[in-house]
């Protein structure tokens, strides 16, 4: 049955991307003229769908190994890594899904065969009309999609890469050899003041500054008369904006055209599997950062554990351990807590609760509670107090029975590698850190730290312990599939997981790849935690632990039914 | 110290001020850019779509006033006699009529060009000058606005590529930028806000954006610049010594602070506490520590990366500009207008040569009471700038001319002349379509 009816029965490689012959990646500027059965429109719909959902599950990189029908999910900030570790052999995305495959490749040098890119044009073009219909199903779309381009964009060969600006009509030059020999150290400059590499070989682009807004704000370019000198790397941002910004006109147009005619026209063939297509997958937005977000006194304990910067880690096991702290301590953590948002009445409470057990209620309401809400501004000159920074905490003299101050400046060395070690930093790390720490590079040393529980870089370093928090907090959401899993569970998308999740015997979640080798993935993959509830789960419960998680997911799907 | 005019500034005499010296057709010259109907490129309703906003004596604050050629605006000031008088964006419609516009579309009255503005005010400095506080200003503190001038100037036009920049003296205590060219103009909100983040280098939260923190293996070029081009010779040859940074306990502590290695802050501590006894008063004590500080946070055992930013980081911590970054992130910021008198000092906020910024004496400015009397003891020679001339407003108006008004309405035309024959061109191609 036809949908699209084509003007002639030309293949879609008549459209501008075989024109040269670089391989690239379609841009979706008109309808295909071709053919679709019916049957296939909702299927290369769903294939699409899949695709946006492997690219969704957090930008995570998949692998599947070759021997066992395991799937392995491993947040992208540690791809990069991982890509390294494993021969590329090794790398499977989504066995059993050749549409995905093609989506999400590894390596997309080698022309698509005209199969797959038709199939790539129509599932897009279906999943328009399925997206179109409000702002919500707008937005949502706009962001898978723009995903999946950047994603793929950033896979291209420069040259290919450059193929697609020009289908962009950006009239940017590169840089030629010349001018960039004249402004070569400015650009290196740049580099080094991001901390990154020197760029003596890449390739530069001149874009007027007012095009490039983030990037000069972040002073991640080199300005001169007006232009910017974009990298390769940084110019994907750019492409993406402008082909979101090309969709999202696009889908107006097609919900135009869907409220005024197809919709009737097609009232008994398509619309029916249009409309049960965007009501049963509509995830929610993992990206969405909990910045500002309170955090509740439930939620401290965990976030000690995995957030909170030595410093403050100290001083909160020391209140636990004592249910005392002296004043300065009680100024260094009260006020850090209350800048990673925790209220006055739940600072309060907190205090409160351990104080109690040593002083009693009676003593902590006369002579703590004033300070706390001091502190918050609420007492005295109603000041607002804000939180210390790495400078003043290490410049600060703690006397005898005082737990405030920098560990990494006030520990011995003794006592701070036992508190690294606590921390679960290696031993590798930790010699770095301790390096750091005899030459008095305190904060530097609280930077390596984090780099090392993190498993990523903290370029800006460590100025202030809330920093710490916040950069942490960053990184642990976007990786915590913990999160995303259960919100991802109170959402519309049981079914479609289920049909993904399908041919694998087990689907393993990875929260931590620092310490990864090829040998214990499968071996550990092996053995999951026996005890798992769904939920609950959170990575700093199980560092290094690979989770399996079919059974609760199937779980979940019987009670839904 | 400028000591407050308060008699000075009386209405009469800002009424003179208004009908004999004040420059309307130079100031709508500019906000028309080139749009005078002489062309027909031109557009009619420019103008008309500025806002301009009024205090009057009694704190009575008129918004939305708009003026469709010089002499309404004169008329109006003449009027009206404002004490201050603001200029705010360029909007979609006349702002006087929005309410015309109000039950339409969300987008019906919405500004469209402002030029983009930095407004750097001394108050911001506390904590880095001794001299004075707060609302004063002296030629010890002044040049920390000369420093702003310098680099904020240099990279608008070698960085960003602008050319049409107006610097003004506020009356009071700091200066006000106006960059000018069309692409200036046209910036979208978020592209100010990239510019103004773009010179930011106080890190932190509201309550403590103070403080630098320079990391990485480099400056960006524009700090790099920056440092070795004005804030290393103005801190080392100017601060240091006319501030007195260094010469008490409690100054240099604020110093130490800054060092993120106690045993070094410690080391030199006990140096300064024992050299207040033996020093000569050959030279400058400031001078000696500084030099003190530097050798030991260069020297070679301390080259690791957090130190070998210290001295930048203590540099900048004195001497980088301060702007006041919601002014220039958005469109619809009202900024005083070029010429006004402050109600507060009588000085008449007149254009700096970015050029020549050093010479800049806040305390040297004229004041409405000094121009009045130039008026009066020149007898009644009526020849229309030659009133301007006999007054030592005359430079000022001189300078607005000759070093932005000029340039800037040249490039207007051109660009006015270019869109028109482009236009024309388009119009040309589609008939034969
Ligand atoms: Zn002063």
């Amino acid at each position: 049955m036809e949908i699209f009816r084509p003007h002639s029965r030309k293949n879609v490689f008549s459209s501008s991307n075989d024109a040269s012959s670089v391989p690239t990646i379609p841009l979706y500027r008109s309808a295909p003229p071709l053919e679709v059965r019916l049957e296939d429109f909702e299927s290369f719909a769903i294939d699409r769908l899949r695709g946006f959902f492997f690219l969704r599950l957090s930008t995570f990189v998949f692998f599947a190994s070759s021997n066992s029908k395991d799937l392995l999910l491993i947040p992208s900030p540690f791809a990069p890594r991982v890509l390294t570790t494993y021969s590329a052999s090794h790398i499977y995305f989504s066995r059993g899904f050749p549409m995905v495959k093609e989506l999400l490749k590894v390596n997309m040098r080698h022309q698509y065969t005209s199969e797959v890119l038709n199939k790539d044009i129509i599932s897009h073009f279906v999943l328009r009309l399925v997206y179109c219909r409000t702002e919500d199903l707008r937005k949502w779309f706009l962001s898978m999609e723009s995903a999946l381009f950047r994603y793929r964009f950033r896979l291209l060969s420069a040259e290919a890469q450059k193929a697609v600006m020009e289908e962009f009509n950006l009239p940017y030059k590169a840089v030629s050899n010349v001018e960039f020999e004249s402004v070569k150290d400015k650009l290196v400059q740049v580099a080094r003041s991001m901390g990154q590499p020197s760029t003596a070989d890449a390739i530069f682009y001149k874009v007027p500054f007012e095009e490039v807004p983030e990037l000069v704000a972040g002073r991640k370019v080199f300005i001169k008369q007006g232009y910017a000198y974009v990298a390769m790397n940084q110019i994907v941002s750019l492409v993406a904006t402008l082909f979101r910004s090309q969709l999202s006109k696009a889908l107006i147009l097609t919900n135009r055209k869907w409220t005024s005619s197809i919709r009737e026209q097609e009232k008994h063939r398509l619309t029916p599997i249009v409309e049960a297509l965007s009501s049963s997958y509509l995830g929610p937005d993992y990206s969405q950062s909990r910045e500002n977000a309170d955090i509740s006194l439930k939620d401290i304990e965990q976030f000690a554990k995995s957030s909170f910067p030595l410093c403050m880690r100290h001083l909160f096991d020391k209140l636990k351990e004592d249910h005392h702290l002296k004043h300065g301590g009680r100024m260094q953590l009260g006020l850090f807590l209350k800048g990673v948002g925790l209220n006055l009445d739940d600072a309060l409470a907190f205090w409160r609760a351990e104080f109690s057990k040593k002083v009693g209620l009676e003593k902590f309401e006369k002579q703590y509670a004033y300070n706390i809400r001091h502190n918050y501004g609420k007492e005295g000159k109603r000041t607002d107090y804000t939180p210390y920074s790495c400078q003043k905490i290490i410049s600060s003299t703690p006397g005898a029975g005082d737990h405030h101050g920098c560990p990494y400046r006030h520990f011995s060395e003794e006592n701070l590698r036992a508190a690294i070690c606590g921390m679960g930093v290696n031993s590798r790390a930790m010699e770095d850190v301790i390096d750091k720490v005899r030459n008095r590079h305190y904060q530097l040393a609280c930077t390596l730290t984090f780099e090392a529980l993190h498993g990523m870089s903290c370029d800006a370093g460590i100025n202030h312990p809330n920093q710490y928090f916040s950069d942490s907090r960053k990184i642990l959401d976007s990786k915590t599939s913990a999160i995303s899993l259960s919100r991802m569970l109170q959402s519309r998308v049981f079914w479609l997981l289920h049909k993904v999740l399908e041919p694998f015997s087990g689907v393993y979640l990875v929260p931590q790849v620092m310490d990864l080798q090829r040998e214990n993935v499968v071996k550990s993959s092996m053995q999951p935690p026996k005890q798992f509830k769904c939920g609950s789960w959170n990575s700093s419960h199980y560092p290094g632990s690979w989770l399996k998680t079919r059974h609760s997911l199937l779980y979940t799907f019987h009670l839904y039914g | 110290m400028i000591p407050e005019h308060e008699s000075v500034f009386n209405s009469n005499h800002l009424k003179l001020y208004y009908g004999k010296l004040f420059p309307f057709s130079d100031l709508v010259k500019w906000v028309s850019y080139g749009n005078d109907g002489k062309h027909p490129g031109c557009d009619q309703s420019y103008i008309g779509r500025r806002e301009f906003s009024f205090t009057l004596e009694n704190d009575i604050y008129l918004r939305f006033q708009s003026f469709n050629n010089a002499l309404e605006l004169e008329n109006s000031i003449k009027e009206r006699s404002p004490v201050k008088i603001d200029i705010g964006p360029v909007y979609t419609v006349d702002p006087s009529k929005r309410h015309a516009y109000a039950q339409s579309d969300d987008n019906a009255f919405a500004p469209v060009e402002r030029e983009l503005i930095f407004d750097i005010d001394m108050t911001d400095y506390d904590d880095v000058r001794y001299c004075c506080s707060g609302a004063d200003v002296c030629l010890v503190c002044w040049p920390l606005m000369t420093i702003a001038i310098k680099v904020i100037d240099t990279s608008l036009r070698d960085d960003l590529g602008f050319k049409h920049i107006l610097w003004v003296y506020s009356g009071r205590r700091g200066v006000h930028c106006w960059v000018c060219d069309g692409k200036a103009r046209r910036l979208t909100n978020e592209q100010r806000g990239a510019i103004a983040d773009y010179f930011r280098v106080y890190k932190g939260n509201e309550n403590s954006h103070k403080k630098v923190s320079l990391t990485g293996a480099a400056l960006h070029p524009f700090l790099a610049t920056s440092y070795t081009n004005v804030l290393k010779n103005y801190f080392e040859k100017n601060l240091l010594t006319g501030q007195n940074l260094l010469a008490t306990e409690e100054r240099y502590e604020k110093i130490l602070d800054m060092i993120p290695d106690e045993s070094i802050a410690s080391e030199l501590r006990g140096r300064w506490q024992d050299s207040r006894r033996s020093s000569s008063a050959k030279e400058d004590i400031n001078v000696v520590r500084w030099e003190q500080c530097k050798q030991v946070l260069q020297s070679g055992k301390h080259k690791a990366q957090g130190l070998r930013r210290c001295i930048e980081e203590i540099v900048f911590s004195f001497t980088y500009p301060r702007l006041d970054m919601e002014v220039s992130k958005h469109m619809n910021h009202l900024l005083k207008a070029p010429f006004c008198v402050h109600p507060k000092t009588g000085r008449v906020c007149v254009p700096i040569d970015p050029n020549r910024c050093e010479e800049f004496d806040p305390t040297t400015v004229p004041t409405l009471s000094q121009l009045i009397e130039e008026l009066n003891s020149e007898g009644s020679r009526t020849d229309d700038d030659g009133e301007l001339n006999r007054t030592s407003l005359g430079n000022a108006i001189t300078l607005f001319r000759s070093s932005f008004l000029q340039p800037l309405l040249k490039a207007c035309k051109e660009e006015i002349e270019n869109c028109y024959n482009l236009k024309l061109q388009q119009s040309k191609n589609s008939l034969g379509w």
